[in-house]
């Protein structure tokens, strides 16, 4: 799975450095996710997993490496280009912004889209996609419960109709049943709209459910990709990267 | 090394053991041999000036006072205050007061001088206890904003109540000359220099060994992290106060050395414009570094002199001069304090050290 | 009576314009969590442009004009070429950098112009009407009053329903997530410095002719007011900043009438003072903390 396939592949990270002050928390990370495909980064606390999605949307300068968004490099980008190239990135604790209301907070997903009338359209379409936000459109956003403002986090980033979604830590503070209905939700848009996603997890058993691919970082390191099955069915293999 | 205790201890009783056992200075005799050392120094230095670099060096001493203090309160304890111009203010009216009280009733000996900066410097303190207990709650823009609104404020009580402070027109500080024993010929400025000098020196070895003591740590660790400080037990609002007293208590001193320097005070010297001068002082010294302020002080007033050396050099009119005199240096300063702010918030000590610190690290043999 | 109702009137006209500039420290506090220190000065410049504006061309209104331009281009330019580049973990930096300003605007002021009190002139007549025998506001009044409605209003439809606004409001509350989201965070930063200067222009504009004239120190302590007056309302909250600037119209208005206009500085003093020790959130301090 890794190695070729640099043609076909959405994003493709090599020898990815980065970090804060002296020392790098990433070390030379190489990932790829194909088109359309799902794939999961999972891993302890402190493996660098959050850190290497804010590399990838600009947030955290890298030091050594190349990121590619369908071969451009997207290196030294403005964060604020990143939605117009086609990526969007859920941070962690979905940052939903509270003091704007569901409504707003859709809006300034799609505020960069030249044509309006798209953006207003897709803003419909998550509505639909969502239920409870449209019940809630004018409620600001620290009334929402942890669920909804996961929705809202989804939606708000949907609305840019990316091409590749980086999600940190979806699963974060929910319930198990919000859980399995984001994971199922996020299938569903692959099969839908070809949406590539990029997933960093904990919840390692969730994750693997929807992603095709796996990827195993511990301490800034890739220590292994394997596709999921493998990793959820092999038990050497899950004994031996994920413990359990 | 226990050996070497044991072996000594009557010797070794009375002097502190440092780290690793060695025998170490007691922190008020070095601030005291560095303070004799620097009076000597003075002395000498006043008999080869010309009488206008004196009384510029006296000018230094004052305002060094109120620099060094104001560097302990927003240096060392992290509090900014905009208004220690008017505790200036503060000190130079109350000597004014004093030594026309004291000249009303036809008192003349030498020690009236020394009673009415005491008495400055105690009046400030308590004007200081009171803002500062009621600034003690306050942070950032709080603060900042609170002092700024004492700052300017002050001067418009001298109009209010000018029954006492004689509104914008001031206050006239009848100063004795010096003693005879100096001799009849014995020139003002010298000894203007002297009697500023030696306020300072005391003020900074006073200052000086607050800064090393357990207060000084006190001062720091509140700045650094309040919680923490909390926590370990410190009790935050008293810190606060105290550093405002004590800086207080300098600024009043600075400010009263001021009035007997100009032998008059009015409100027009000490307005909001001087208490962003002092803080300029600070900040280019260095936040929290005694050295510095010495540097701010030196400043405060070499500045002022280039400007005017330039303003003569350029044939300009009258009134075009007057203009650049009274304004270019509030634009350097300006300019200085932003520029260093940004580029060196250490200001020019922590130049310095860094400098010295890359110097170090250079040396062959250093490197780790 | 009479009296009363004209210091009341009176104070409401004052309170307008600290309303109108503690609205200004607001819209700053917001979008960069700084006290712009330098508010007062950046306005007095704009004043002294419409001055020479003024004085060039012989109207008033072109040198009004003049000085919102100033006034939104130096706030534009403050930000961009020098509060980018400050240290904001600190909170002292700002702050700092901001009273250097002060120093280098008045001085420079004071190099062109000199430090004379210059007369400032009004569009309108600041003698009051009468109505049934009661002196009640001036042309002047209410063309103040209508100023600050108008900018007021403005900045409330800005804010809350256009595009500008939201990305606005959204860098000022999250500006990693609004990045992430494709909104210009530095862009709207300075945007919101220009809009807040300009506001303070337009309040220095109102004021200074009612005061002694115009000077380098002109807008000291209409500073010292408006932020006591941002203070009271609560500096994130823009209607509390329009309540505390009238608050503090009035009350200094009724204590200048009654006591002496020597006492309002003093005044000014205790009420930041009391407000802060009583109330340091202020009046209408959000219950919501914010997150980034």
């Amino acid at each position: 799975m890794s190695g070729d396939g640099a043609a076909g592949d959405l994003l493709a990270v090599e020898g990815l450095v980065a970090g804060y002050g002296a020392a790098p928390v990433l070390h030379a990370v190489d990932l790829r996710v194909p088109a359309g495909a799902i794939v999961a980064v999972v891993g302890a606390n402190g493996a660098g997993k959050t850190t290497l999605l804010r590399a990838l949307s600009g947030l955290l300068r890298p030091t050594a490496g190349r990121i590619l968004l369908d071969g451009e490099e997207l290196r030294g980008t403005p964060v604020e280009q990143l939605v117009r190239r086609g990526m969007a990135h859920v941070p962690e604790g979905r940052g939903v912004i509270g003091e704007l209301t569901v409504e707003e907070n859709l809006r300034l997903g799609g505020l960069w889209r030249r044509d309006r009338a798209d953006a207003d359209r897709a803003r419909e379409e998550v509505y639909e996609l969502f239920e409870p936000l449209a019940r809630r459109r004018r409620h600001l956003g620290h009334q929402l419960s942890g669920g909804e403002r996961q929705m809202l986090a989804l939606g708000r980033a949907l609305v840019a109709r990316p091409r590749l979604l980086l999600l940190d830590e979806p699963s974060l503070g929910l319930a198990p049943r919000v859980v399995a209905q984001t994971m199922a939700l996020l299938r569903q848009l692959r099969d839908r709209t070809g949406l590539a996603v990029l997933l960093v997890e904990q919840n390692v058993r969730s994750a693997l459910t929807v992603a095709d691919q796996g990827v195993v970082m511990s301490l800034g390191r890739v220590v292994t990709t394997a596709p999921a099955a493998r990793l959820r069915d092999d038990a050497d293999l899950r004994h031996a990267y994920l413990g359990f | 090394m226990s050996a070497t205790r044991v072996a000594a201890p009557a010797a070794s009783r009375t002097a502190p053991e440092g780290p690793a056992g060695r025998w170490q200075v007691p922190t008020l005799v070095r601030h005291l041999g560095i303070a004799v050392a620097a009076a000597l120094a003075l002395v000498a230095v006043s008999y080869g000036l010309e009488p206008f670099r004196n009384f510029q060096l006296a000018t230094v001493a004052a305002y060094l006072c109120a620099t060094a203090g104001l560097t302990v309160l927003t240096g060392l304890n992290g509090q900014l205050s905009l208004g220690h111009g008017a505790l200036m203010a503060v000190g130079a009216y109350t000597v004014a007061l004093s030594q026309d009280a004291f000249a009303e009733r036809g008192v003349t000996a030498g020690g009236t001088l020394v009673v009415s900066l005491l008495a400055a410097v105690l009046v400030t303190v308590a004007v200081g206890a009171v803002v500062g207990a009621a600034a003690a709650r306050l942070r950032g823009p709080y603060l900042a904003g609170v002092t700024l609104a004492v700052a300017v404020v002050a001067p418009a009580l001298t109009v209010t109540f000018a029954g006492v402070f004689n509104g914008e027109q001031g206050l006239a500080v009848p100063v004795a000359p010096p003693p005879e024993a100096l001799g009849v010929y014995f020139p003002y400025e010298r000894w203007q220099l002297w009697v500023a000098g030696s306020a300072t020196l005391l003020c900074l070895v006073l200052l000086g060994n607050l800064v090393r003591s357990r207060y000084g740590r006190t001062f720091r660790a509140v700045r650094d992290d309040e919680v923490a400080a909390r926590l370990a037990g410190i009790h935050v609002a008293r810190t606060q106060v105290l550093a405002f007293v004590v800086s207080a208590a300098g600024a009043g001193l600075g400010g009263a050395l001021l009035a007997v320097l100009a032998q008059s005070v009015s409100p027009g010297a000490f307005s909001l414009t001087l208490s962003l001068f002092l803080l300029m002082a600070v900040v280019i010294g260095g936040l929290g570094r005694l050295a510095g302020a010495l540097w701010g002080a030196a400043l405060l007033v070499a500045l002022p002199d280039l400007t005017h050396t330039l303003t003569d050099l350029l044939t300009l009119s009258p009134a075009a001069a007057q203009r650049l005199e009274g304004n270019l240096p509030l634009a350097i300063f300006g300019i200085t304090l932003i520029v260093v702010m940004i580029a060196a918030p250490g200001g020019v000590q922590g130049l310095l050290s860094r400098a010295v610190a890359t110097l170090r690290a250079r040396l062959p043999g250093r490197r780790s | 009576m009479d009296r009363f109702v004209f210091l009341t009137l009176d104070g409401l006209s004052r309170g307008a314009v600290y309303a109108a500039f503690a609205l200004a420290l607001v819209l700053i506090w917001r979008a960069a969590r700084i006290v712009n220190f330098a508010q007062g000065a950046m306005a007095v410049a704009a004043a002294y442009a419409a001055y020479s504006v003024s004085a060039a061309t012989g109207s008033y209104w072109l040198g009004f004009a003049a000085a919102l331009a100033t006034g939104l281009l130096l706030g534009a330019v403050v930000d961009v070429a020098v509060m980018r580049f400050v240290d904001h973990r600190s909170p002292l930096n700002p702050v700092i950098v901001a009273l250097g300003l002060v120093l280098l605007i008045q001085a420079v002021l004071g190099m062109v112009y000199g430090n004379e009190f210059r007369p400032a002139q009004t569009p309108f007549s600041r003698t009051a009407f009468t109505i049934g025998g009661v002196a009640a506001l001036s042309p002047y009044d209410v063309f103040v009053f209508a100023a600050v409605g108008v900018v007021g209003a403005a900045l409330a439809w800005i804010f809350t329903r256009t595009a500008v606004g939201l990305r606005m409001r959204a860098a000022a509350f999250a500006p990693d997530v609004s990045r992430l989201l494709g909104v210009n965070v530095g862009g709207m930063l300075t945007l919101g410095w220009a809009l807040a200067s300009g506001v303070g222009a337009l309040a220095a504009m109102l004021v200074i002719p009612t005061e002694l004239g115009l000077h380098p120190h002109a807008m000291d302590l209409v500073f010292v007011s408006a932020f006591t007056a941002a203070v009271v309302g609560g500096l994130d909250s823009p209607p509390g900043a329009i309540v505390g600037g009238l608050g503090v119209g009035l009350l200094l208005s009724h204590v200048s009438g009654f006591a002496g206009s020597d006492l309002v500085p003093l005044a000014v003093l205790v009420l930041l003072l009391a407000v802060l020790l009583v109330r340091p959130g202020g009046l209408f301090a959000p219950v919501t903390a914010r997150r980034v």
